[in-house]
C-alpha cells in the first residue's frame, strides 16, 4: 500500500489532489458525478467583497493543448458564498476547504477574508493577486513585489489560517515575488495562475474574446509552471502549491518533483468532469510505478 | 449527464455545409428535447456541443454545419469513429407549455433541436406549426421530415430563392399560435421575440468551456439573475431574457 497523504501547511490532506478555483464552481454539481470527498481538497469559486457578472462573452477559445478563459471573476460575492454556497458544498464535502478570494483594492481582500474567516471548513486562504482578466486588480497586485507584499501583509492580519498567495505567471521574475509573499507573511504560495493569451476569429478579424485577451490553461502550460515552481522552490522555505495543465496522475509527481507539496487540477475539470477523480484513482499505480511509497518523501526531490 | 463513446454509424451532406451524422450510444441522460451534447475530437481541447436533433432506440441523430476545424473534422468521418460524447447536457424544452398549436421557429444550425421538439409535440396530440429558415435554396434541410411527422411546414429563404422570400419572421402573418419555441443565430431569436404575441421559449448559443456548468465562460444576465446558458439554459424563457 502507497501513502498519499501530504500535509500543506500543518493541515493533513488524504491525497493532494485539489481541483483549482474556477474549474469547479462550489464543488456541489460535481458532486452529482462522484463522491467529491475522493479529493484532499477544493478550491472553490474565486470570491469577491462585491457580486460581479465578469467580463462580456464570447469568454472562452479553444487553443492548442488548452483553451483561453476571460470570466472575470464571476462570483455572487461574500455574503452570498457564506450564505448559499458553502452550505450547499458542506452538504457534500466533509473535508477542508481552500477558500480563492480576490479582490479590487486591499481593503476589498482584507474585508473578504475577514468575512470569510470564520468559516470552519475553510482551512486554507489562497489570495488570487494574479487574475489576467480584471482591470485594476487582480493581477495587477501580483506583478510587483512591492504590491504583492503589501496585499499579503494586510490579509495576514486578519487571519490566523494558512495564507496561501497564487502568483501571476506574466511577470520577469516570479522568484521575487514569491519571496516579497513569503516576508509579507505568507504561509505557502501557489502557482501558476494562467498565461496572457490572445487568439483571433480569421472569419471577422476580431479578437474571439469579448475582452481581447484571456488567460491560456491546459497541458501546453504545463512545463511554464514546472519551471516556475522548481525555481521557486529553491527559494522559498514555504509550502507550493503547483498547478498548470495537471491531467494525469504523472503530471502530480512531476510537479511535487519540482517541489509542490500539493497539486491543483484546472482546465483538465472542464474537458473531463471526473478528471481529478481519475488523477486520484490513478495516484496508486503510478506511485508504485515510480516506486514511491510515500507521496511526501519526493516534494523537491529533483533538486 | 454522463460521458460515455458513441460509435459514428453514418454521416452525410444534406445541405451546403450541413452533416446528418447518426451515432450509437448510451443515449439514457437526453431526457428533453432541446438539450444538447459535448463531442470530444482528437486533437482539439474543448469539446464541441452540438444540439441534439433525434433519438431513436440508442440511434443519436446530430446536424451540424462545417463551421470551423472542428466541424470541417467531423464531416470527414465516415463511420467507425468513436466520439467520447457528454450527454443530457442543458434544461431543453418543456413540451408542457404549448398548448394546443404551438408555433416552431428554427434558423439555419437551429433546426435541428425543433425535429425532436416536433416529435414529442405530435407525439402527445399536438398540432405544431414549423418554420424553417434558411439563407437560400442549396442551405435548406428537413422540410420533408417535419412534414413527415405530421406537422404544417413553412420555408423561408433570405435571397427567396426557396419557400418565402425573407425571414422567418416574415412566414408570421395569419398563425396565431398558443406558444412558440424558436433556436436560431440571435437576430433571429431577437426578431421572434419582437414580433411573437404570445409566450415563448428560446434557445441560446454561446462559445462554451466546459458544458456542464462548472466553468462559467458562457454567463448571461436575465431577469431572474445571472444564468449559464450551458446548464441553467440553452432554453430561457421570453419573460426573463434581456437583450
Amino acid at each position: 500500500m502507497v501513502n498519499t497523504k501530504v500535509t500543506l501547511c500543518g493541515v493533513e490532506i488524504d491525497n493532494p489532489i485539489i481541483p483549482a478555483s474556477g474549474t469547479f464552481g462550489f464543488g456541489y454539481e460535481f458532486a452529482e458525478l462522484y463522491d467529491i470527498n475522493v479529493l484532499g481538497s477544493l478550491s472553490f469559486k474565486g470570491t469577491t467583497l462585491e457580486p460581479r457578472f465578469g467580463n462580456p462573452t464570447p469568454r472562452i477559445a479553444e487553443c492548442p493543448e488548452g483553451m483561453l478563459n476571460a470570466v472575470g471573476l464571476q462570483n455572487p460575492g461574500v455574503d452570498k458564498v457564506k450564505e448559499c454556497e458553502l452550505p450547499k458544498l458542506r452538504e457534500v464535502f466533509h473535508k477542508p476547504v481552500m477558500a480563492n478570494v480576490s479582490g479590487f483594492s486591499e481593503y476589498e481582500y482584507v474585508t473578504t477574508v475577514e468575512k470569510l474567516d470564520s468559516e470552519p471548513d475553510i482551512a486554507w486562504f489562497e489570495v488570487n493577486i494574479s487574475c489576467p482578466n480584471v482591470h485594476g486588480g487582480g493581477m495587477s497586485f501580483g506583478t510587483s513585489c512591492q504590491s504583492a507584499e503589501a496585499i499579503t501583509r494586510a490579509v495576514r492580519r486578519v487571519t490566523k489560517k494558512p495564507l496561501i498567495i497564487k502568483l501571476s505567471p506574466n511577470v520577469t521574475d516570479i522568484v521575487s515575488i514569491a519571496k516579497a509573499c513569503e516576508a509579507g507573511g505568507a504561509d505557502g504560495i501557489s502557482l501558476i495562475n494562467t498565461l496572457l493569451g490572445m487568439r483571433i476569429d480569421l472569419k471577422k478579424r476580431r479578437p474571439i474574446l469579448a475582452n481581447t485577451t484571456g488567460g491560456y490553461s491546459g497541458p501546453a502550460v504545463l512545463p511554464v509552471a514546472v519551471r516556475m515552481v522548481y525555481q521557486v522552490y529553491d527559494a522559498v522555505k514555504i509550502p507550493l502549491v503547483g498547478m498548470g495543465g495537471v491531467s494525469r496522475a504523472e503530471d502530480v509527481i512531476e510537479f511535487m518533483l519540482a517541489g509542490a507539496t500539493a497539486v491543483e487540477v484546472g482546465a483538465a475539470n472542464l474537458v473531463d468532469p471526473f478528471a481529478s477523480k481519475k488523477i486520484i484513482d490513478e495516484l496508486p499505480l503510478v506511485m508504485e510505478k515510480y516506486g514511491i511509497k510515500n507521496l511526501s518523501e519526493i516534494i523537491g526531490g529533483a533538486h | 449527464m454522463k460521458d460515455s463513446v458513441f460509435k459514428v454509424l453514418t454521416n452525410k451532406k444534406i445541405a451546403k455545409n450541413t452533416y446528418e451524422m447518426t451515432l450509437r450510444g448510451d443515449v439514457s441522460d437526453i431526457s428533453a428535447p432541446g438539450q444538447f451534447v459535448n463531442v470530444k475530437l482528437d486533437g482539439f481541447y474543448l469539446r464541441r456541443p452540438i444540439s441534439v436533433c433525434n433519438v431513436e432506440g440508442d440511434v443519436l441523430t446530430l446536424i451540424y454545419k462545417a463551421v470551423g476545424r472542428g466541424t470541417e473534422l467531423m464531416a470527414e468521418m465516415t463511420g467507425g469513429e468513436e466520439l467520447l460524447t457528454l450527454t443530457g447536457l442543458g434544461n431543453g424544452y418543456d413540451t408542457k407549455k404549448s398548448g394546443d398549436k404551438p408555433l416552431l421557429v428554427g434558423g439555419g444550425a437551429g433546426v435541428p433541436p425543433m425535429y425532436l421538439l416536433c416529435r414529442e409535440l405530435v407525439k402527445e396530440g399536438k398540432h405544431p406549426t414549423v418554420i424553417l429558415g434558411f439563407g437560400s435554396s442549396d442551405e435548406v434541410f428537413y422540410e420533408d421530415e417535419f412534414k413527415a411527422l405530421g406537422a404544417e411546414v413553412i420555408v423561408t429563404t433570405v435571397d427567396g430563392s426557396y419557400g418565402i422570400k425573407g425571414f422567418v419572421t416574415d412566414a408570421f402573418s395569419g398563425l396565431s399560435p398558443t406558444y412558440f419555441y424558436t433556436c436560431g443565430p440571435e437576430p433571429m431569436l431577437k426578431a421572434v421575440y419582437d414580433k411573437s404575441e404570445c409566450s415563448g421559449s428560446f434557445s441560446f448559443e454561446e462559445r462554451m468551456g466546459c458544458g456542464f456548468g462548472a466553468c462559467m465562460g458562457c454567463s448571461c444576465k436575465t431577469k431572474y439573475g445571472n444564468k449559464r446558458i450551458c446548464r441553467d439554459g440553452p432554453v430561457l424563457e421570453k419573460e426573463e431574457i434581456i437583450w
